[in-house]
Order: structure tokens, then sequence, then C-alpha cells
């Protein structure tokens, strides 16, 4: 009996862990089950979903586990059926590896959708209103981010306008790392020598927390950047006080700031134009163009060239770069 | 060592198997064809790793600046060569002729030393040329992937001595003869995969 | 000149941290001591007779189990450092690059010194006898592989103290781990500890392959053999599928880092992703090599304690092997975030979902074992039982992360962290453990304290489901892994306390196992019978301990729960006399020094290459060509054991000759 009591203590301190976890996730403090955004509203969408899901599979076997336990323990005067020699069924093998294949299937149809949804640049309700570009640089241990179009740059914290489709470039000049602003979205990984893509909106104004997600050296615990989502006027009050205000980032300061340290947030009026480019080309970014100079009968790099040559078209016009290019280049190279 | 029913004669006619040192011998050939199993996917990972970073030469030279046709010829009918000559040395075994086996291994010991003195010949050659193992990712997968083929053959050279000297203190017994099996095995699967070498990274490089 | 031995020594050995003074003073005492003993009781002899040069099987297991428990006791410290640092926000217990290099050995000492060799001691003890054999196929290969583990171990765990500890994470992604990174020698000793044991694991793999291809006992056929038995053969196959690829890519880092190669660094065109691809086609099967012999060990162990034939023998041993085959084609899901394209990504989330399917079928087989069965709650049935609820959660987690898009907000974050324990400890962990209390009276002839193992079981379930529960909520608050501190402000203070407490609670869970062996040797029950648990395999048909040679004779087997149906046949018919097999001198491996030799120089080798020392790298690898020539130049291998011993032995364990 005692026994009993103490596997029922532990199942009661389980549900009631769990319920503490799904129940607490209506607090903001759960950034993840608070989507600002259409991407983090997909992703939320399908994490319930699976959690569902598994459920359908989780909870009988639960409550089948407790039942077979409790039914047929070895104690004298126990009733229950006893058939050492039952040991095969054809009903029950179909039944248990039926439903995970359907579960699987259905859980996969709905996988697929989204990944190809989320790889796809997004289309706008609003077609008029143009996407802000960000170019992101994870170095070792702060953020930089530059507006291409309005040639700003901060460290550690970012500006968006809410309701406009914002597309990050991401790239890395220090150990890889990952970009990861949970409310609007899931990460994606800053690689040196690559330029990825993540579109990213926020539906209203607010301030979101964002962070490195991928270990890269000493001070990783403090690579994180505040985001800050405004109003169009706002966001552009804001861009010309930085225009206004404060200094330059030069080649120079670049190299300094990439030396590394932590950071505070920082501000810059302008940045030399072609820096992210420039970034990505000398970690690994340049070896694709040799390449294309050198090895243009190369039968076996067709493939390769061929994104290559599409990385090079994507750098000289940024504006209309979109996620599968830059994917397919990643591919090639696997 | 042992196999469980060595001593099994007795009471277990049920398991009609060899017994013996047969038994064992050959079971340690099946435990080396396993080994040869792993060494495959030792390679295949150094090839899937050339073959992505080929490419990679970041401004240095490329294979088709480096490879000398003549050399690595000459490097393949060599290892192919000594491939015949360690088949004719498992046919001498198996007619008993103990003389003539270690004759065969010996003409294969001595086409593998000079396989090994033509490719390090060809590296210094590179390296002098400037094309070091520092050089660039395209260069670091070259000398690890043909470095490693290499190391391979010199280890069987050693290999080869000492199981020659084992003859010439044994003869053929069935554990020599089982030793002789296994390093021809060994021996055949570096030529095979010198063929893989030779397509993907000379043939393809200098085309 | 004395300047510069201080100076030497203040780079070779690490300073300047409390802790690690306190180790070194720890282990040189220990060492000490040990020495001492031997010194003193004249048992150099004997440990080298006995122990050190051994080629039989089970001293082996026994061996790898006592490096393992030693190593979870490291692991669990590092553990413990941990969780002591985040307990509460902004704590200034470990400095950031002391809490890397803990994360760092945590996770390569859990899995590769402490869930390896525990599953390969968990081979040793028990495949052999399962089969009917007197050992293993190649015995010296197996002793080579211990050695090799070892020395692997040790090397990798005196970089605490000498030179400094790796600090890039359990899988070291360059170009973290490249020198631009990692300048220090850290990551040279994770490199050359994991490539020395990674080919003793390697070596196993195709020793227990030939082992259970080629050494059944007559009448076995593959369809009568035990599940722990198949699950072995399974988790074998992925082990020579994969350690090559560890070796390869271990090796490319280390060309990288010794002589200048630009494989996986940011400049000279090399390709840091190529690394990451490699190193998890290795890895996830990995996790899979680990987790298979669990699946058996439970199988087994559900059989007995029910009394009940295993149910869906031929769906258990179909699951076995699909998901050995599956487990290659999933890697792409631990990097879904390289964004490899929607095609990839969509192809390994199904891939990983669908090794969900025969999984669960296994789950369910094991429930209707039990069903129709008899449950008797002995100790290895408890973590059993501990086991199932555990990882049916943690595979369904698993399935949430593999739905590609979601694991965009699931990565590297704290859910993450919760899923991989709650499968590794449910799974591994708590498996390992049933099969050590299962097997234990089996190869030291005393069962375990039952009233001590009791409350270690609780405190070890009670501690896992404080400890990582909170850390899946953690993961829905973006608390990313390998943080050293946070700050007050994003609210995971309370819940990471929780966490702490059920670390601790499953730490003190594992001083109650180490005080129940200690407790059991001296008063545990002593099992005269060789049968403490009216089991069903042929293991349990013969004397506890097992004489040296196993199997006086050979069993025949024609079902597939021998000894469950010799005893029933027995019972059916008592009066029918219990035939006497003729005894004969058996033939046997003698013992080696060899392989201890042989492993010795690859640790002198690799310690050289640790510190670019290229004297004493050669010196060592010269070291391994010689004790190869000499293994190759002995003959004298083998030896009977005389009828006079066998008789005696026989006679001294109560059996009838």
């Amino acid at each position: 009996m005692k026994k009993r009591s103490n596997l029922r203590g532990l199942l009661l301190l389980i549900t009631g862990l769990l319920t503490t976890v799904l129940l607490s996730g209506c607090d903001s403090k759960f950034v993840v089950f608070d989507p600002q955004g259409p991407v983090a509203q997909t992703q939320y969408k399908l994490i319930i979903l699976s959690a569902i899901l598994c459920a359908i599979v989780v909870i009988p076997v639960l409550a089948i586990t407790v039942f077979i336990v409790l039914r047929y323990r070895d104690k004298p005067g126990n009733t229950a059926p006893y058939k050492p020699h039952w040991d095969d069924s054809k009903v029950l093998e179909i039944l248990w590896w039926g439903i995970p294949i359907v579960i699987i299937v259905i859980l996969g149809g709905y996988t697929a959708r989204d990944t190809y949804a989320l790889a796809r640049t997004p289309k706008t309700a609003v077609t008029d209103v143009k996407p802000v570009e960000i170019q992101v640089t994870s170095l070792d241990w702060k953020w930089l981010f530059m507006y291409p179009e309005q040639n700003i740059a901060t460290v550690n914290y970012v500006h968006i306008p809410a309701g406009v489709q914002v597309h990050f470039e991401l790239t890395s000049d220090a150990p890889m790392n990952s970009f990861w602003i949970p409310q609007l979205g899931g990460q994606e990984y800053t690689m040196p020598g690559m330029a990825m893509s993540l579109w990213l909106q926020a539906d209203k104004t607010g301030s979101f927390y964002g962070t490195g997600a991928n270990f890269s050296g000493k001070e990783f615990a403090h690579m994180r950047f505040n985001v800050t989502s405004e109003s169009q006027a706002d966001f552009n009050k804001w861009v010309d006080g930085v225009k206004g205000k404060s200094h330059e980032l030069t080649e120079a300061g670049y190299n300094e700031l990439a030396i590394p340290g932590k950071s505070e947030e920082q501000t810059f009026s302008s940045y030399p134009t072609e820096l992210f480019d420039s970034i990505v080309k000398k970690n690994g970014g340049h070896h694709m163009d040799m390449d294309m100079d050198e090895n243009n009968d190369d039968k076996v790099d067709t493939d390769e060239q061929k994104s290559d040559s599409k990385n090079a078209h994507d750098m000289d016009d940024m504006s209309d770069m979109d996620m599968s290019n830059m994917n397919s280049s990643e591919m090639n190279h696997k | 060592m042992q196999h469980a029913i060595d001593n099994g004669h007795s009471q277990h006619a049920a398991g009609s198997h060899d017994h013996g040192h047969h038994d064992q011998e050959s079971m340690k050939v099946l435990g080396f064809w396993i080994f040869l199993v792993t060494d495959c996917l030792l390679f295949g990972t150094l090839f899937a790793t050339y073959v992505v970073l080929k490419g990679h030469v970041d401004g240095g030279p490329t294979g088709k600046e480096l490879f000398e046709i003549p050399g690595f010829v000459a490097e393949t009918f060599i290892l192919l060569t000594s491939s015949f000559t360690s088949g004719l040395a498992v046919l001498a075994m198996n007619k008993g002729k103990v003389n003539q086996l270690i004759g065969w291994l010996i003409v294969t010991a001595v086409l593998g030393a000079s396989f090994v003195g033509l490719e390090i010949n060809e590296f210094v050659n590179m390296v002098n040329e400037g094309a070091k193992i520092s050089t660039s990712a395209f260069l670091t997968a070259f000398f690890t992937l043909v470095g490693t083929h290499g190391l391979h053959v010199s280890v069987g050279l050693i290999w080869m001595i000492g199981l020659m000297v084992q003859l010439k203190m044994r003869g053929i017994t069935p554990v020599t003869r089982r030793k002789i099996t296994v390093i021809s095995l060994y021996w055949h699967f570096l030529d095979v995969v010198w063929i893989f070498l030779f397509t993907i990274v000379y043939l393809m490089g200098v085309m | 000149m004395y300047a510069s031995i201080k100076s030497f020594a203040s780079s070779f050995f690490v300073t300047g941290d409390p802790l690690i003074y306190g180790a070194d003073v720890s282990i040189a005492l220990t060492s000490i001591a040990i020495l001492f003993v031997l010194f003193y009781f004249k048992k150099w002899g004997w440990l080298w007779r006995e122990w050190l040069t051994t080629v039989d099987h089970k001293k082996i297991g026994i061996m790898y189990l006592i490096a393992s428990l030693l190593m979870l006791f490291r692991g669990g410290v590092d553990a413990l450092l941990m969780r002591t640092q985040l307990a509460l926000p902004n704590v200034h217990f470990l400095q950031a690059d002391h809490y890397n290099e803990v994360f760092t050995t945590h996770g390569t000492i859990m899995i590769l010194f402490m869930a390896m060799p525990m599953m390969f001691g968990l081979f040793n003890m028990v495949v052999p006898l399962q089969i009917g054999a007197r050992d293993v196929a190649y015995p010296f290969l197996n002793s080579v592989s211990f050695w090799l583990f070892l020395f692997g171990a040790m090397l990798f765990n005196i970089s605490f103290v000498i030179g400094g500890s790796p600090d890039a994470g359990w899988l070291s992604y360059p170009p973290l781990s490249e020198l631009s990174g990692s300048s220090g020698v850290g990551e040279n000793f994770y490199i050359w500890g994991i490539q020395i044991s990674g080919i003793g694991s390697l070596a196993t793999g195709i020793n227990f392959i030939v082992t259970i291809l080629k050494m059944r006992a007559p009448g076995m056929k593959f369809m009568k053999m035990p599940m722990f038995t198949w699950s072995v053969f399974s988790s074998s196959i992925i082990i020579i599928f994969a350690f090559p690829i560890l070796t390869v890519t271990l090796a490319l880092l280390f060309i990288d880092r010794y002589m200048g190669g630009h494989l996986f660094t940011m400049d000279g065109g090399g390709f840091p992703m190529m690394y990451i691809n490699l190193i998890w086609m290795w890895g996830h099967p990995e996790v899979y090599i680990v987790v298979l012999p669990a699946f058996g060990i439970f199988s087994e162990i559900v059989a007995t304690f029910s009394r009940k034939r295993i149910f869906g023998y031929k769906s258990m041993v179909f699951a076995l092997m699909s998901i050995s085959i599956l487990s290659f084609f999933t890697w792409v899901h631990h990097f879904f975030t390289m964004g490899s394209g929607a095609d990839v990504n969509v192809a390994f989330a199904i891939a990983t979902m669908a090794i969900g399917i025969p999984t669960g079928a296994k789950v369910f087989n094991w429930l209707f074992t039990m069903f129709r069965g008899r449950i008797r709650l002995e100790q290895p049935m408890m973590w059993t039982l501990a086991f199932i609820p555990c990882f049916v959660v943690g595979g369904a987690t698993g399935v949430m992360l593999a739905v590609a898009p979601a694991d965009y907000q699931y990565h590297n974050s704290y859910f993450l962290i919760a899923h991989f324990h709650q499968v590794l400890i449910g799974g591994v962990v708590f498996g390992y453990l049933a099969g050590i209390y299962y097997w234990w009276p089996k190869l030291f002839g005393f069962k375990l304290n039952e009233r001590l193992g009791k409350y270690a079981f609780w405190l070890w379930n009670i501690g896992f489901y404080v400890c990582f529960m909170p850390q899946y909520a953690l993961g829905f608050m973006g608390m990313t892994r390998r943080v050293y501190t946070y700050g007050w402000d994003m609210g995971w203070g309370p819940l990471n306390l929780v966490s702490t407490i059920g670390a601790f609670l499953m730490g003190i869970g594992f001083v109650f196992q180490v005080w129940q062996i200690l407790y059991s040797v001296k008063y545990g029950e002593r099992d005269k019978t060789g049968d403490p648990w009216n089991a069903r395999t042929l293991e349990w048909s013969i004397p506890s301990p097992p004489p040296m040679y196993n199997f006086a004779v050979v069993p025949v087997v024609d079902e597939r729960d021998p000894f469950w149906e010799e005893k029933e046949r027995r019972n059916f018919a008592p009066a029918e006399p219990v035939p006497v097999a003729k005894l004969e001198p058996i033939h046997m491996p003698r013992n080696s020094g060899i392989p201890f030799i042989f492993a010795a120089c690859w640790f002198v080798a690799g310690f050289g290459f640790v510190f670019g020392w290229n004297w004493m790298a050669f010196t060592g690898l010269a070291g391994v060509g010689i004790s190869l020539l000499v293994r190759s130049f002995t003959y004298d291998t083998d030896y009977y054991v005389p009828l006079e011993e066998v008789i005696e032995t026989e006679k001294a364990a109560g059996r009838a000759v």
C-alpha cells in the first residue's frame, strides 16, 4: 500500500508541475506562448497542435500503464487472469503500429505545409508597404544591426516599425550564433561567410526580448538585445534622431567593435555601405568568386556556381533577395 | 579465443560445426571484413569532405595546376601491379610453396614501397611549389585524404615485413595462412580505395 | 632557470581557482593512498595478474562498470556545479570561462565516458552468458578496447588540473573550437581523449557483432536470441557505421589545429558547417547506440518480473532493427535552423518523427508483456516502471521538436535541454541502472540492499521531475542553454531554483546508491541458486558468480526462453533425473599485458599531441607499433583448463558433476 501511495504522490507531482507550466503559459513571461507577429503565430499554433497530437498517445499510455501495474500485481488472491504464454496478437500489433503512423502522417503534413510557407517570402496584406531591410552581424559578444536604406547602425538594440515586414539578413564575424526574438518568431543561425534571410514582423508596438541562442564563447550569456516595435512615424523620428545626434561607424571603428568583449547599446549615424558584404566575403564568401573565375569548365561545380552567382547577384541587389535563393546556396555546400 | 563448442563433440552433436583452429581463424577473417567496412566509412567520410571542399581554394592553386599526370599514373600502375602480385602470393600459399609465397610478398612490398616513395616525392614537390596543407581548405582536404591512404599503405608494409619473418620462422600453418589472407584482403582494399582516389581526386582534378 | 620552470608550471597546471586546487589536493591524496595500499599489502602482482592483464569478459565488464560509476560521479559533480551557479540570478559562484568548461566536460563525460562504458560493461557482463558462450569472439581485442577507453577517459579528465579543460561545448563546433576561438590545449584534450577511447568503442562494436553472429550456443537461431542480445547486436551495427565518422571528424579538427589546416576555419576557405553535419552524422546515431541496449534490458526485466513471455517478440526485433537504420537519416534535425531549405528540413523532420513509430510500438509491447502477467516490484522492475512514463513523455517532446518550424522556437533553449535529459536519464540511465540491479547478483553473487535501493530510487525519480519539468517551462520563457548567468528581468529565477533542488535530490540518490553497494558487499543477501529472480535466459542457469569458463558444458538451445522452459519441464516431471553431462578440459584464452601497455602508449602519444611535444607523441606512437608487432609474434595465446580444475570449480559452486 505504501508503495502505491508513493506512486500516486509522484503522479500528482508530475501533473501538478505540468499544469503549472501550462496554466502559467498565459503569463507574458512565457515569450514563446506570446506571439506578437505572424511567424511566431504560425509556430505557436504548430506547437499547440503537436502537443495535442502527442497527448492523444501519451495520456492513454500513461493510463494503461497505471491500470496494468495495479491490476496484475503478484499478490496472493489476485483474481486477474494470468496467461504466461500469451505473447502475440496481430490485432493489437496493427493497432499500435497503426495509430502512431496516422498521427505522424497528420503531424508531418502540417510540418511540411508550414515549413514551405515560412520558407517563402511572405506576402503582405498591405502590398504597397515596402519591407524594412536590416543586416545583422553577430560579433564576440554583441550584435551589430545595420539599416542599409537608412544608413544607420546600432549595437545590441534594434528598432522596427510595427505592422511592416522586416527582412533580417544574418551573418557572423565570429563563431556561429543564432538570432532569436521568440515573440516575433523562431531563430536562425548566423554563420560566418553566409548571408541568411529571416523574415519577421511585429503586429503591434511593443518591446521584445531578443537573444543569441547558439553558444559562441566566453561572454555568450551577455548577447542579449532589445527589440522595439513602434509606429512608422515614431520609427522615422527615431531614424532622424540617430542621423542627427550620434557619430559614424568607420572601418576602423568596426574593427575595434569586432574585438571580443561585451558591449553596451551603441548608435551610429552612418556606416561604410559595403561593410556587410565585405564581412560575408572575408569569411568565405570570397572563395565562391574564385570558383567562378577559375573553374568555369568544371562540371562538378556547376551547381555551386549557379548558387554563387545568385549569391553575388543578391549581394548587389538586396531588396529582391528571397530566402529560397540563399537556402539553395547553403544546401550546395553540404 | 576459443569457440564455445570446442569440446562439444561428445554430448552435443546438435551443432555440427567445424571445430578447432579452423573455426577460430575463419572467425578472425570475418572480423577483419567488418573492420574493412569501418575503414570504407572512414575513407567515405574523407571523400565526402574532399568533394565538398574541392572548390574552396581561397585564391591558392587548384588541382588542375598541381596534379602531374605522369606521377599519379605511375603510382596507379605500381599499386595495381602490387595488388596482382599479392594475389599471386596467396595462390602460392594455397599450393603450399612457402618460398614462392615469401618471394611474391617481397615483390609486393617493394612495389608498395616505391608507391609510397613516389607519393612522398609528389607531396614534397607540391610543398616546394607553395601548395602546403595550410594553404587552403582544398589542399588540407587533399593532403588528408591522399595522406591517409598513404599511411594505410605504409602500415601495411611494416605489417607485411613482420609476416614474412613469421612465415620464415613457422612456415604455412592455419594461423599464418589466416594472417596472409587478411593482409591480402587489406592490400586489395587499399587498391580499390586508390581507384576511387585516382578517379575522384586526380582524373576529375585535371579534367 | 627557476623563472622558466615557474612559467612552464603556471601554463602547464591549471591555476587560480580554489575548486581546482581542491581537486589537485584530493587527486594527489587519492593516488598516494592507492599506491600506499598496493605497496603495503603487496597487491601489485594480484592487480597485474587478475585485472590489468585479464581477458575475461566478466572482469572487463566489472572494470567498465567501476570506471563508469566514477565518471558518473565526475559528470554529476559538474552538473551540480552548473545548477548551483544557475540557482538564482546573478550568482558569482563560477566565472564565465569556468562555467563553459564545466558544461563542456559534463556533456562529454556523461555521453562518452559514462553512458558508453556502462553500456559496454553490460555488454561484457551479459552477452556471452546469455548466448551460452565462454567468452567474446576476440577476448584480447576486448581487453584492448577497455584499456583504450580508460586511458582516453583519463587523458580527458586530467585536463581539469593540467593544461585546462575544453570549453567549446560537448560537440566542439568550429570555428569556436579552432585555434582562433580556443587557443589553449583544452580542445586537444577533447580530441585525443575521445579519439583514443573511440577506437576502443569501434573495436567493441566489431567484437560483439562477431560474438553474436558466431558464438551462440548450438540451436540458438537468430529468432531465438534473447532481446538484450538483439539490442546489443543492433547497437553494435550502429557503432560500426557511426564511429568511423567520429574518428575522421575529430582527426580533421586536429589537422586544422595542429598542422594549420583550413577545413573548418573561418579563413582559408574553411567550411565550419561541414563539421556540424559530420559530427551529427555520428552524434545522432550515438544516441541510439546508448538507448537500444537499454530497451533490451527493459525487455528482459519486464518478461522476468511479469513471469510471462515477452509480448510481440518479432515486432520488437523489427522495431530495433528499423530504429538502427532510421537513426542514420535524422541528423539534420539538430540544426534545422541552419537554413538548409524547406525540402531538406521536411525530409528530416518526417524521418525523425518516423522513429517514434517503432519506439512507440516497443512501449506497447512492454505494457502488454505485463498485461495478464504477475508483476513483482523488485528493484530492476521499479526502474523499468519508472522508465515507461518518463520515456513516453520525453519521446513526445522529441516528436514536438521534430516539427521543423516549431523547432525554430525550441532550438538551443531549455526545452531542448529538458527533452534530451528526459530521454537520456529516463531511458539510458534508468535502463542501465535497472540492468545493473538485475545482473548484479549474477556477477557478484549477492543482491543489492532493497531498502537503500528504494531510497535511491525515489530520490532519483522525484529529483528528476523536479529538476527537468521546470526546464521545459524555462525554454518557453526564452532561456537559452549554456548561459552562465541571467538577470532578474526575465523571471527565470524561481523555476531555476526548483530545478537546482531537483538536481541535488538526484545527487543524494547517487550517494545512496554508493552506500547501497558498499553496504551490500558486507550485508547483501547471498544467492546460492544462481537464479535469484526466477528468470528465463541462459545466464541464470549457471552459478553466481559464474566460473571463469562460464559454462562447464555448452548448453543446447531449442526455444526462446531456454532456462525458463527447462525449469517448467522439471516442475512437470520432477522425478526424472537431471542428465549429468560429461566434462572435458576447456579451451581458454591466456591473459596478456599487451593491451594495457598498448593503450598506455596511446596515452603517451595523445598527451604529446595535446601539448605539441612531437618527441613524446612519436615515442608513444612507436610504442603502439611495437606493441602490435609483439602481439603479432606471440603464438602462445591460449591453453586448456585441466579437467580436475573444472570438476573442482563446479563442485565448489554446488553443481552436480
